[in-house]
């Protein structure tokens, strides 16, 4: 880790942020970067059973709202859960055990791409229903309320969970209680293959925020900073017990929905797409966005250390022992009853 | 000892829990203004927010207890009517049910789902259900079924201590009826059936409304010499087969008495349970009595007879002593 300087700088938000920040910050985005392109070779040599939904191309909207937070506060999110726990601070050792099945992954290899939270860091569940973490985090926004903590729970939810009745219920209910929470979209612009202007009317989603009596803004989400602002402002409404608000962040995931084979020759969107928003990739603006206030020796420094980081976590994950079988029995209950397990016939 | 209602049990178990642990919390739709009466005075004494009306969304407020479940406080969500639960199912399912499972044991749900059974009422095929089975096939889930006021009370005060989801399936033509409750506190176990009557000829399990049925059905059967023994489970997850199998190696015969449908049912499973680990001990068929596989008709000329009471139950029992 680089030592912290720790004066004030400014940038084009205005907003005067610690440069010790800023580089927790870029070294966050780094981990999901470097953690998701080690996941892509897991999986390119079938280490990886199942999916793996990468967050590479929306590193900027997962740090900069995540790092809107304090360490106590909770954050609830959904199918491409890689990124989510690393931006609230989750281990990535931990992390990238569960990617291989092993029994000191977060979820003892229990729940793994689809299912990375780490509870220790206020990383309340990655759901893979789409939509359903939306009324999980409102229910979290509720307790805080109720237990008289000044805890904030932030929603991740994609373009795609939007047209989910679950947004609907969940933004009611945080409207109508006032409760800490704060919605921050990730439009993507793709639910799957789907363009969000073929499953919406509207092609903002914060436009509905507007039938809750809620505010709303809409960001660059490849902006690292600028999400950083947007929900922090809407962290410090959330906190003096003035409701929820919902952010939209537009953003763009360079990789298809999932790995693997399914969507090689699909052409629901077009290279030019792709490569023009290539071009706005969230770490390289982020790098120029600090290059007057952090020397570049500093930032490469870090880049070393996320990729020493994340070698290292694989070298964790690689050595560590797969669980006991008999560890398929366990956590199905919290107070223990007879559990019939079945016989099993192997002829 | 007090005499009250089922459903004034089920509200003294709420009140007690609330006034224990202020991290119970009672919501639902309705639950404030006390419209089927469990929750009378509670506003008055726990305020607005813990006694917690929610708007007509069952999907999304089951998700908000699961929400606040996660984070220490322990919802009591009262559906009002176990057909809405479909609406919240995947909630049950998908969050309830898997959380603690899925994130390898870093959380875990202690919510309460109270949902009322109302049959044989004339509401019909969308407001009938008796529906437990179904969530019996959920693993993570617990599934309880009390027969009368005190274990209505005792069973209700378990699962709010419980520290996983309990569904409490309340049948709904018992909430008048009048039983005997101590005054001082206590809980009931779950995973340990109730003996309602000693027997030695046939045993009747039976789950519900059907457990009194039964008891009036096994009073009849004495009278005739035919000693039955009526095993109310209490609860369906966990399910005490021990009990049910030491009452089968004693009587050799078995009748399961269910208001639920017949394919994957309660009956069902508690049938092939036995045929499987009781098979040696029976002297005759197992049989089933339940709702037919059909839906529920409005007109009480049409659902009258789906459920079996105390004269199908008797001649069940009987069938099962001819050759």
């Amino acid at each position: 880790m680089c030592a912290a300087v720790n004066f004030n700088i400014s940038y084009w938000g205005g907003m005067s942020v610690d440069q010790s920040l800023l580089l927790e910050m870029y070294r966050r985005m780094g981990l999901i970067r470097h953690f998701d392109e080690a996941v892509q070779k897991l999986f390119n040599s079938g280490r990886i059973p199942g999916s793996a939904h990468l967050s590479i191309g929306q590193e900027g909207e997962v740090v900069g709202a995540c790092m809107a937070l304090r360490e106590d506060d909770y954050m609830v999110g959904n199918h491409r859960s890689h990124g989510h726990p690393i931006g609230k601070g989750a281990g990535v050792n931990a992390l990238m055990a569960e990617i291989l099945g092993k029994a000191t992954g977060v979820n003892q290899g229990k729940g793994g791409s689809m299912h990375l939270a780490d509870f220790s860091v206020g990383s309340l569940g990655e759901s893979s229903i789409v939509g359903s973490g939306l009324p999980v985090a409102v229910g979290a926004a509720l307790g805080s309320q109720m237990q008289g903590n000044d805890r904030v729970t932030l929603c991740f939810f994609g373009d795609g969970a939007s047209n989910q009745g679950y947004f609907h219920e969940a933004m009611n209910m945080a409207a109508l209680w006032k409760l800490p929470v704060v919605f921050l979209c990730e439009n993507n612009g793709y639910g799957v293959t789907t363009p969000n202007n073929r499953a919406a009317a509207l092609e903002d989603i914060s436009a509905r925020a507007a039938g809750y009596g809620t505010p709303s803004s809409i960001v660059d989400g490849q902006q690292c900073l600028e999400v950083y602002d947007a929900v922090t402002e809407a962290v410090e409404r959330a906190r003096r017990g003035d409701g929820p608000t919902l952010v939209e962040a537009k953003t763009y995931r360079y990789h298809h929905h999932s790995e693997g084979p399914l969507y090689d020759n699909m052409t629901y969107r077009s290279d030019e797409e792709l490569a023009a928003w290539k071009l706005r990739d969230p770490l390289l603006l982020f790098r120029e966005q600090l290059a007057d206030s952090v020397a570049v020796a500093d930032l490469d420094r870090m880049d070393e250390q996320v990729k020493q980081d994340i070698a290292a976590a694989l070298e964790f994950a690689e050595q560590s022992p797969l669980p006991e079988p008999e560890e398929a029995y366990t956590h199905l209950y919290r107070t223990p009853v007879a559990v019939n397990e079945g016989e099993l016939s192997n002829g | 000892m007090a005499n009250v209602t089922f459903l004034e049990a089920v509200a003294q178990a709420q009140r007690e829990e609330m006034a224990r642990d202020e991290s119970v919390f009672l919501m639902g739709e309705d639950v404030s203004g006390n419209v089927y009466g469990s929750s009378g005075g509670l506003l008055d004494e726990f305020g607005p927010q813990r006694v917690l009306d929610t708007p007509i969304c069952e999907s999304g407020f089951t998700g908000v207890a699961i929400g606040a479940a996660m984070v220490g406080m322990r919802p009591i969500v009262d559906y009002t009517i176990a057909s809405f639960m479909y609406l919240a199912t995947d909630q049950l399912v998908s969050m309830a049910a898997k959380s603690s499972y899925m994130y390898g044991g870093q959380t875990h749900i202690p919510a309460v789902f109270r949902a009322a059974m109302f049959y044989n009422g004339g509401i019909a095929a969308q407001h009938s259900d008796r529906n437990y089975s179904m969530y019996m096939n959920v693993p993570g889930l617990k599934v309880v079924v009390p027969s009368n006021p005190y274990d209505a009370k005792g069973l209700l005060k378990t699962a709010i201590r419980d520290e996983d989801p309990v569904l409490i399936f309340e049948d709904g033509n018992l909430w008048g009826q009048k039983g005997e409750i101590p005054d001082e506190e206590y809980l009931l176990p779950f995973g340990q059936a109730n003996i309602c009557h000693a027997g030695s000829d046939v045993t009747i399990v039976a789950i519900a409304a059907r457990v009194g049925e039964s008891i009036k059905a096994a009073e009849a059967l004495a009278k005739e010499g035919i000693s039955a023994e009526v095993i109310d489970p209490r609860t369906l997850v966990p399910l005490d087969t021990a009990t049910i199998l030491e009452s089968v190696a004693k009587t050799g015969r078995l009748l399961l008495v269910d208001q639920g449908h017949r394919t994957c049912g309660a009956a069902g499973e508690i049938a092939a349970m036995v045929a499987e680990k009781g098979f040696w001990n029976l002297q005759a068929p197992i049989k089933r009595l339940t709702a037919p596989d059909m839906q529920i008709p409005f007109s009480s000329a049409l659902e009258r007879g789906f459920y079996p009471d105390a004269a199908m139950i008797a001649l069940a029992a009987r069938e099962l002593f001819e050759e």
